[in-house]
């Protein structure tokens, strides 16, 4: 335990809830970028994933919203302290685009209109783990919040899920994104309050 | 481990809260500590707040708002007293910063508790005696919200305040309460063949539209460098 405030209570609002450490429940969805929200149209956004042989596999919008979608309902944790429960989103599982990829990657790197990326481990992106969402709770997906689409891996903190996402390089070696390079934390998981570099 | 040292009201509703934190390594302008309070019963919650000056030994000062309702920030401004202990974690974030040797000119854009991160580069800028040229586009509802308002009025050679009331201006303000606009940033901000550094600080909404319009201007997306504080407010 750390050192008390003199003073402090605390609203202890989460109840029962059990959160990551660190963690405080809001309602509503904060946003967290580094800089201005791409705006990117439906009929320009592509995805494409490029392998470590340099194989590109690509998908239009038209393409991609011919997959098959799922609608998977799960918490979210942002490293800025909040964290969003019970979030309803649709999209493509990775392992439908990954599918016929042929690959020995063991990492990748996410990366999105406007020049951000993050990088994952390949197997955290499978297993019915990761998604590329395109609709919220219902709705097309907001610019502020990512749209067209975003990555969604939702059992790390919520920067390893990719706003505005337009492809995936895999890559036999590791390769740090954007807040990876800026003191953050490689892997990100809430649970063990992987924040910064060093935890 | 940090201890509070001196607190000075920056507004009925905001305080500056100067820490003594032996050991403290020194950070850049623009940077954030997480602060963590913990209940006797061992309950605890953190929050982020920006690093407000310049570094000073182990000294370090952040200003808080005051937020109704709250979980930290109203113990922080009120119950929070000098000599109690608190825990930072330090100092954090490696995007949204100044450093003195850049020499390119910076356009500040402050929507309110989002001048704290915005003052620490104007007054990294002094410490270092830069001579970079720098303008600051301060966003608040009423003239009584304004925060540092001694310390920005005094003349800083190089530093130009522009400060931008949205709900109600002093008598005889040139520009009409309202929120920021295009026109503000166009004739305030540097203009984007300047190449400016463009760092934009505050509530979400005010963040976002703020963006939004350097962009249109004709900023170059990356050199706009954007922390965003809240779900709400201004
Ligand atoms: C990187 C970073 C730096 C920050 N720096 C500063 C700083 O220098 N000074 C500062 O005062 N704050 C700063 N903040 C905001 C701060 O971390 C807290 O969010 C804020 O103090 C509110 O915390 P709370 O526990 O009092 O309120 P909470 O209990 O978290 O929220 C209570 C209610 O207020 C709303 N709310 C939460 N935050 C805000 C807000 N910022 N404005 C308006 N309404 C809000 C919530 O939606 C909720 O309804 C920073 C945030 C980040 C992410």
């Amino acid at each position: 335990m750390g050192i008390v405030s003199p003073g402090f209570h605390g609203r202890r609002r989460q109840g029962d809830v059990k959160l990551p450490p660190g963690q405080y429940l809001t309602d509503d969805f904060p946003v967290l970028s580094a800089g201005p929200t791409p705006r990117v149209g439906q009929d320009e956004w592509e995805f494409v994933v490029t392998t470590e042989t340099g194989e590109r596999h690509r998908w239009s919008w038209r393409e991609f919203l011919a997959l098959p979608s799922e609608t998977p309902t799960v918490d979210i944790h942002c490293v800025t302290k909040w964290s969003k429960l019970g979030t309803t989103w649709t999209g493509v599982s990775l392992d439908t685009l990954l599918a016929d990829v042929e690959t020995t990657a063991d990492y990748a790197l996410a990366r999105s209109y406007g020049g951000y990326t993050t990088n994952l481990p390949l197997e955290d992106l499978l297993d019915g783990r990761a998604w590329l969402a395109y609709r919220f709770d219902g709705e097309d997906l907001h610019p502020e919040h990512g749209g067209p689409v975003r990555l969604l891996v939702p059992h790390l903190y919520f920067w390893k899920s990719a706003k505005w996402v337009h492809g995936l390089d895999l890559l036999t070696q590791d390769e740090p994104g954007f807040w990876e390079t800026a003191g953050y934390h490689d892997y990100g998981d809430p649970w063990l309050e992987q924040r910064y570099q060093g935890d | 481990m940090a201890r509070l040292v001196e607190t000075r009201d920056e507004t009925p509703t905001a305080r500056t809260l100067v820490l003594d934190v032996p050991g403290w390594p020194g950070h850049l302008a623009g940077q954030h500590v997480d602060v963590r309070l913990t209940a006797a019963d061992g309950y605890s919650a953190q929050r982020s707040y920006s690093l407000a000056a310049a570094p000073d030994g182990d000294r370090v000062e952040l200003t808080v708002q005051n937020v109704p309702d709250g979980e930290v920030s109203p113990y922080l401004t009120g119950v929070f007293s000098v000599g109690d202990p608190v825990e930072i974690r330090g100092p954090v974030g490696g995007w949204f910063v100044w450093r003195p040797d850049d020499p390119a000119p910076v356009t500040l854009v402050a929507g309110g508790a989002g001048v704290a991160p915005l003052m620490a580069m104007v007054r990294a800028r002094r410490a270092a005696g830069s001579r970079v040229p720098f303008r600051l586009v301060y966003s608040v509802r009423t003239p009584d919200e304004r925060w540092y308002a001694g310390e920005l009025r005094r003349p800083d050679p190089g530093v130009e305040v522009f400060p931008l009331y949205t709900r109600a201006a002093p008598d005889g303000w040139p520009r009409p309460p309202g929120r920021l606009a295009k026109g503000d940033l166009a004739g305030w901000g540097w203009p984007p063949e300047f190449d400016p550094a463009c760092f934009v600080c505050g509530p979400t909404g005010f963040v976002e539209a703020a963006a939004d319009l350097l962009v249109a201007l004709g900023h170059d997306p990356r050199r706009i460098r954007t922390e965003r504080f809240g779900p709400t407010g201004g």
